[in-house]
């Protein structure tokens, strides 16, 4: 007896959402990426359509790492110094299909750079790549609002992914996209509602910016609640697919800097003996968290490690084959 | 709640005027308002007076559509109307309506296999509304069997257990709820429910807060869709925090104006 295979249809779909702008709509960047699109669940290429694969972005700091472990940070040891050199590096050896740069330099506790200190930076990276990049400052509001106009407006047209807008500070980042053609990430703390909200909150301040917003729902490393965010993920997906406009954007999930901050990166193997080698066993942290949240719905990944990015990668290619009877 | 907005209806004095004269803008007018304030079907009743049902159903039709993309629903006891209407739809609209008396059933799901149209069924027959609510399911078993027979997915009907005021028919009230929550039982999947939600306070002095009180009641009870006044906000308010509260919508501080919004 032939088995009859259940499709559930959605009437909704996840928004499509364009990074990057090459020559013909007034960028420089080689190729656009596009995310999102989806009209069903990860993966159930037999129930919708996942028109577009999840990518990866490989993160780039405008100053020398401090605190990476030395098996991370061997990956880059010749670049380090040189953000565009890091950044080409990533791309044409690592694969990468967009860079995310931090400018931590700008962090008022460190170095204390100036937005003019920090545009050079973003240009030459723009030079030296040709994949759309991911702006974040150095995480700290106060200073990111002052970083992130004269950011936008340098790399005005190239339709940049601008992090991040926040709840109660979304307005310097979604002004910084609707004057200068960019892209939002709209950070919500492991809350549905809120994530909701904000994305309310910037279309009141521009309807056409609903189609530039990627939610970043903030993720958990493997070990650390990576659970809670899946439910989040899963739960505001199921709110896309079902027609709510307000939740069906693509998802950022930002990996590398939750797992290279939890102590299964750091540990050496000489205290923790059943954790296995730090070097393997840190790469393997990231690479699994990457793989769990790809089928909580991530669109677009943002990691570190190479090897990390390179089973990552391979995991989609095998996802992404079509699974329809 | 899908509110089927009531206001292009021959019944009020603009709208016949505007049939009669054959003037568009008041009918664009409210197709376009009642699409703003959140309706997702546009109800087209020529109303009693008009001479000519076919010819304004047709007309009604043409013209809203020029003024909205929302789906119609087709409001007449004049079956060639309602098949002249569906001629000139653009997209599937839905039959107002059909009650369990054979003849007639057996023309609307006709009528609505040809034009892949949903219908609202009736719990009526001959002999007028019952009393209590097993009679009522009884006749929709029966609008479910005929829909089913002539092959419309059971999906696209839409049972009415039919509302009565409250200052005269006090105790229909927890008749119609019973039925509500009995008509998802009938089927796999089950049919859609609806009512005509402003026939609850008709002759009363607290026109509003009757129809608001009574749509969420009917909400937590099963009730897919009312045929109501779109542009009455508090009602809309209300039907957004009972999705809210149902957990049909996921909540954010901004949630009635998301419901509003919906079609914008």
């Amino acid at each position: 007896m032939a088995v009859e295979i259940l499709k559930e249809k959605y009437r909704g779909q996840v928004r499509e959402v364009v990074l990057g702008a090459a020559k013909d709509k007034g960028g420089t960047r080689s190729h656009t990426v596009k995310i999102g699109g989806e009209t069903t669940l990860p993966f159930l290429h037999f129930e919708g359509n996942i028109p577009n694969r999840p990518v990866v972005a490989m993160e780039v700091w405008d100053i020398v790492p401090e605190g990476w472990p030395e098996s991370l940070k061997s990956n880059f040891e010749d670049v380090y110094d040189d953000p565009a050199a890091w950044a080409k590096k990533c791309v044409e050896e690592y694969g990468a299909d967009l860079i995310a740069v931090r400018f931590m330099s700008a962090d008022p506790d460190g170095q204390d750079a100036s937005p003019d200190d920090c545009i050079p930076t973003l240009k030459k990276v723009l030079e030296a790549v040709g994949v759309p990049l991911i702006i974040y400052g150095c995480g700290k509001s106060e200073k990111d609002n002052l970083l992130i106009g004269p950011l936008g407006e340098a790399g005005a047209g190239e339709n940049l992914l601008l992090g991040v807008a926040e709840q109660d500070n979304f307005k310097p980042v979604a002004s910084a996209a609707m004057a200068n053609g960019h892209t939002v990430i709209a950070q919500s703390p492991i809350d549905i509602n809120i994530a909701k909200q904000l994305n309310v909150l910037i279309s009141e301040l521009s309807t056409p910016l609903l189609d530039r917003i990627v939610i970043d729902p903030t993720v958990a490393a493997l070990g650390y609640g990576i659970e809670y965010s899946y439910s989040i993920m899963e739960r505001a997906r199921f709110g896309a697919l079902q027609g709510d406009r307000m939740l069906a954007m693509p998802f950022i999930a930002n990996i590398g800097g939750e797992v290279w901050s939890k102590r299964e990166a750091f540990v050496p193997h000489e205290e923790e003996a059943t954790w296995g080698e730090q070097p393997e066993r840190s790469m393997m942290w990231e690479a699994t968290t990457a793989m769990a949240l790809l089928q909580a719905g991530a669109d677009l990944l943002v990691m570190r490690h190479p090897r990390a990015v390179e089973l990552t990668k391979q995991n989609i290619d095998e996802l992404m084959k079509d699974n329809s009877y | 709640m899908i509110i089927i907005g009531e206001r292009i209806n021959g019944m009020f004095r603009d709208i016949a005027k505007a049939i009669r004269e054959k003037d568009p803008a008041p009918v664009q007018e409210w197709a376009r308002k009642q699409e703003e304030m959140g309706a997702g079907y546009l109800d087209i009743n020529v109303g009693p007076a008009v001479s000519d049902r076919v010819d304004a159903m047709r007309w009604l039709v043409e013209v809203t559509q020029e003024a909205s993309k929302l789906p119609l629903c087709l409001d007449s006891t004049d079956y060639d109307a309602i098949e002249a209407g569906l001629e000139v739809c653009k997209r599937p609209a839905m039959i107002n309506s059909v009650p369990a008396i054979q003849e007639k059933m057996d023309r609307v799901f006709t009528l609505a296999g040809k034009y892949d149209a949903e219908v609202i069924g009736l719990a009526m027959s001959e002999e007028g509304i019952p009393k209590d609510s097993d009679s009522r399911i009884a006749l929709a078993m029966e609008l479910v069997a005929n829909c089913d027979a002539y092959g419309v997915p059971v999906q696209n009907l839409y049972i009415d257990p039919l509302v009565l005021p409250c200052n005269v028919g006090q105790d229909h009230g927890p008749e119609v709820f019973e039925t509500l929550r009995q008509v998802k039982l009938m089927a796999d999947p089950p049919p859609k429910t609806t009512v005509g939600l402003s026939n609850i306070s008709q002759g009363t002095k607290n026109r509003e807060l009757i129809n608001r009180t009574f749509a969420v009641m009917a909400m937590a009870c099963g009730l897919d869709s009312a045929i109501a006044d779109a542009c009455d906000e508090e009602l809309i308010a209300a039907v957004a925090t009972a999705r809210i509260i149902l957990n049909m919508d996921i909540y954010c501080d901004g949630y009635v104006d998301v419901f509003k919004n919906q079609n914008k």
